[in-house]
């Protein structure tokens, strides 16, 4: 019975990844940067909140409506000034910037709240669990993963069926041709920068909620996202799930055979994925391309 | 009348420099004899600087293999270095077996990663540099999580120790910087920096763009397997924290940077400033790499070929020249 | 009466290659230009010059009197210029109506709605709902100008429509070309086919290597005459 629990938990926690992943993939697919500094900014994101719910002294949901437009407007301001500048320098640049601010942001960190880990108050949903069947399951987990879901099938109906959404996957496309026929490009990129650092910012709110967290979490924060990516495959919301919950199964799976070898689990996981199947399980195939078919020239 | 015009490699600049260049590395050898003990410390903070700088700089210069990841060939080297030793070879016979080992792990290592490129691969190599280092704290073999002393070194006074690692770390920076600058010039010739610039271009100008990134991709592993084998040495203790501590990559995005992407010049200068930031700053903790990292990011943003690369724009300079010049025969 | 379209001593240069050397064309309203040249010779350069998708070095653009020299293209195509790109360039995963819908949502004109388009391109009503990537090159073409015709331009530029299709598609094209001038709309369209081009349109600019060899009515040139501008041979 216990494998059957240690499913639903590695589940749950899939969906934890696949929330903080799906802003990654967002943002890769349309401007094309991979955000070194993503982990760290869902980190700052659990360390807003706790400065706010230390503040008005009330658990970290309560913030929310607070918290997530604060940070959509980060996503706005790092666009405009570093990521949209770095992606106009060329290919290298966005890579080395976002390293960068990682570093900065890691450290200011640092200075800020010192290395102790900490822990978000969670109110009384971190505390409650209810039961399915022979099962113990968490309110606090299982709100995370239901967020999870709501954030993804929002954003994928958002893609599918707004005009937003119609000049989001234009400019993911093709951005020259996007220009072209008058989508303001600008906006686009704004826009997908400040969903990306909220859902970031959520992601960070929950994990800060269940586990703890300290200044130099983000760059395994990163790891994760960006392994739960690759699994499933770039260009596909529903595959950034998918990936996120074979990462969350396999490590409380292999977790519960020896906790020691849960995290090694995922990443030779990655690396299995990368070496058999490089495109991702979902990948959309002109997105194949994109990631580093050129790798694989000469 | 048409002027006769003559394609070069080199210059007397160039000539000038390597000469100073021999007679530098000539001093610098001589130091344990003339300076002795004091000198050597920060020398040799220095010249691993340069050596991880220049290999930095083959990889993400030259052929555009953004890696945040080396540091998982510096654990291995320094890891290798110890098994060698437990073995009873002498740790200063070891530091070339160590980096070999490094480069032959790198090989399939390679055969994934490699499938990557842009931020993609950066963060393979991230996880790469993860699995290393936990597969280190899971093997007592080698210590776990406390790590290992390295033996074999009971025979050597202080002094004399610390006089070979110079010698080695001399020898290791000269190896990296002169070696990459051979491979560059002569290998890669500018197929290199066409790799770099656009590899879908070069890949259909008939450049061998897989062979570029994997030769770089070893050679670099080799030389940090080396790096970490000094390292080894210079501490007496190989523990995975700080073997595998991703603050090497941070310094060697830096001090490329800084020091300007893509030549052969800009990582010494970068190593140079980086150097001197360290001693400077070192007592401000966090804060010093707040503005480490400030500075890569606005470098980048603003000036994007560092400090050698403005310079050798500005006043025509290459000292050792990776390009083609074209003049007048004189 | 001023004309619609205006293009004074342009220059275009990409890095140190100079693309284009002091072009200067007229397009009155309502007309048909016919912008032909060797391959390289800079046509390409110069329609996207005028949608605002290349930077110019020096020189004016005029629309209906305003210069338009520097504003960005999704300024121009609120001013009705609309650019249906060399290529297709259709975007890849969205569906044909999808596509359309893009290129309307640029502009408020309402000149051309979804049924006034699905009307005039049966063709591509029947595919509205296909993904853009697994049209046929004649179908993919016409979804191309049926999306910049979705912004409504009183200014049309078309680069290339006839390349890689069969000419009784191609025919079908035109057809719906001369449609459009009938509805007044004005066009610029590049072709490699001299006596279409010459057929189609009132007057016709020739490019060699960046300069305009040739500039007339087409009532008042030959076709000999298009042709040695074409290649360079100098003829009086």
């Amino acid at each position: 019975m216990t494998w059957v629990n240690s499913v639903v938990q590695g589940m749950l926690l899939g969906g934890q990844y696949a929330l903080i992943a799906c802003g990654l993939s967002l943002a890769f697919g349309v401007m094309r940067i991979v955000n070194l500094a993503h982990g760290d900014l869902a980190v700052c994101g659990a360390y807003l909140g706790l400065v706010l719910s230390s503040a008005l002294g009330v658990p970290v949901w309560v913030t929310l409506p607070l918290l997530l437009p604060a940070a959509f407007a980060v996503g706005v301001a790092l666009q405009w000034l570093l990521f949209g500048r770095a992606l106009r320098r060329g290919v290298l640049a966005p890579v080395l910037v976002t390293f960068g601010l990682s570093v900065m942001i890691e450290n200011l960190l640092q200075v800020g709240a010192t290395s102790d880990p900490r822990g978000l108050n969670g109110g009384s949903l971190a505390l409650a669990s209810f039961h399915l069947g022979s099962l113990v399951v968490s309110w606090l987990f299982m709100t995370a993963f239901l967020t999870a879901c709501a954030v993804l099938t929002c954003l994928q109906l958002a893609l599918s069926r707004t005009s937003w959404g119609r000049k989001v996957r234009a400019t993911a496309d093709d951005l020259d041709t996007a220009r072209l026929v008058g989508i303001k490009v600008q906006p686009v990129f704004a826009s997908v920068a400040g969903v990306a650092v909220a859902t970031a910012a959520l992601a960070g709110v929950f994990i800060g909620t269940i586990g703890t967290f300290d200044p130099l979490a983000g760059t395994n924060t990163l790891i994760f996202a960006f392994e739960a990516v690759v699994i499933g495959g770039i260009g596909s919301l529903w595959g950034t799930l998918a990936g996120g919950l074979a990462l969350g199964v396999t490590q409380v799976v292999v977790g519960q055979i020896n906790q020691d070898y849960a995290v090694l689990a995922v990443h030779l996981l990655f690396l299995a994925v990368l070496t058999v199947r490089p495109g991702g399980l979902f990948t959309s195939s002109h997105a194949i391309r994109e990631i580093g078919a050129q790798g694989a020239a000469g | 009348m048409t002027a006769q015009v003559a394609v070069s490699r080199w210059s007397r600049t160039a000539s000038g420099f390597t000469g100073v260049s021999l007679l530098v590395v000539a001093f610098l050898a001589a130091v344990p004899y003339v300076f002795g003990g004091p000198a050597e410390q920060p020398l040799i903070t220095l010249l691993t600087f340069i050596a991880l700088a220049s290999m930095w700089n083959l990889l993400a210069g030259f052929s555009g293999l953004t890696s945040f990841g080396q540091q998982a060939y510096l654990g291995l080297g320094a890891y290798a270095l110890y098994l060698i030793a437990e073995h009873g070879i002498n740790p200063f016979a070891g530091i070339i077996p160590a980096a070999i080992a490094a480069a032959v792990i790198s090989l399939p290592v390679a055969g994934l990663v490699l499938r990557l490129s842009g931020g993609y691969f950066a963060v393979a190599t991230l996880v790469v540099a993860a699995v290393f280092q936990i597969a280190a704290t899971l093997s007592p073999s080698v210590g776990g999580t406390t790590g290992v002393s390295l033996p074999g070194l009971a025979g050597y006074s202080d002094v004399l120790r610390e006089a070979l690692i110079y010698w080695a770390t001399l020898a290791v920076a000269v190896v990296s910087v002169a070696g990459v600058y051979l491979l560059v010039r002569r290998t890669f010739g500018l197929d290199a920096r066409a790799v770099s610039s656009d590899q879908v271009a070069a890949a259909s100008a008939g450049v061998r763009v897989g062979r570029i990134r994997l030769l770089a991709y070893v050679v670099a592993a080799g030389l940090a397997g080396a790096v970490g084998a000094l390292i080894a040495l210079q501490t007496l203790y190989v523990e995975p924290t700080s073997v595998f501590s991703i603050q090497y990559s941070v310094d060697m995005l830096f001090m490329v940077l800084i020091g300007g992407v893509g030549t052969i010049e800009g990582p010494i200068l970068g190593a140079l400033v980086l150097f001197g930031l360290q001693e400077t700053l070192s007592a401000y903790g966090a804060w010093y790499l707040v503005i480490v990292g400030g500075l890569a990011v606005g470098v980048t943003l603003i000036a994007s070929r560092g400090i050698w690369g403005y310079a050798s724009e500005r006043l025509g300079w290459s000292f050792l020249p990776i390009g083609y010049q074209v003049g007048r025969e004189s | 009466m001023r004309p619609l379209l205006e293009v004074q001593g342009l220059d275009v240069c990409y890095g140190d290659f100079q693309a284009l050397f002091g072009i200067s064309l007229t397009v009155e309203g309502g007309s048909a230009l016919a912008l032909v040249g060797a391959n390289g010779a800079g046509k390409t350069t110069l329609l996207r010059s005028i949608a605002g998708a290349q930077a110019t070095s020096s020189g004016l653009i005029r629309h209906e009197g305003t210069d338009i020299t520097s504003a960005p293209p999704y300024q121009r195509v609120a001013r009705g210029i609309a650019l249906v790109p060399e290529g297709r360039k259709l975007f890849p995963s969205l569906t044909v109506e999808e596509n359309i819908k893009v290129g309307a949502s640029a502009s408020a004109s309402d000149a051309w709605p979804l049924t006034r388009i699905y009307d005039a391109f049966p063709l591509v009503a029947r595919c509205r709902k296909r993904r853009a990537s697994t049209l046929s090159g004649g179908e993919q073409q016409a979804v191309a100008i049926a999306r910049a015709l979705a912004s409504g331009p009183s200014l049309l530029l078309l680069d290339e429509v006839s390349l890689g299709l069969a000419p009784r598609i191609v025919g079908e094209l035109y057809q719906i070309l001369a449609q459009l001038r009938e509805a007044g709309a004005t066009l610029v369209i590049v072709e490699q086919d001299l006596r279409r081009a010459m057929s189609a349109c009132d007057s016709l600019v020739c490019l060699l290597e960046g300069r305009v060899a040739l500039a007339a009515a087409v009532a008042e040139v030959s076709i000999d005459q298009v042709v040695a501008a074409y290649f360079g041979e100098v003829r009086s």
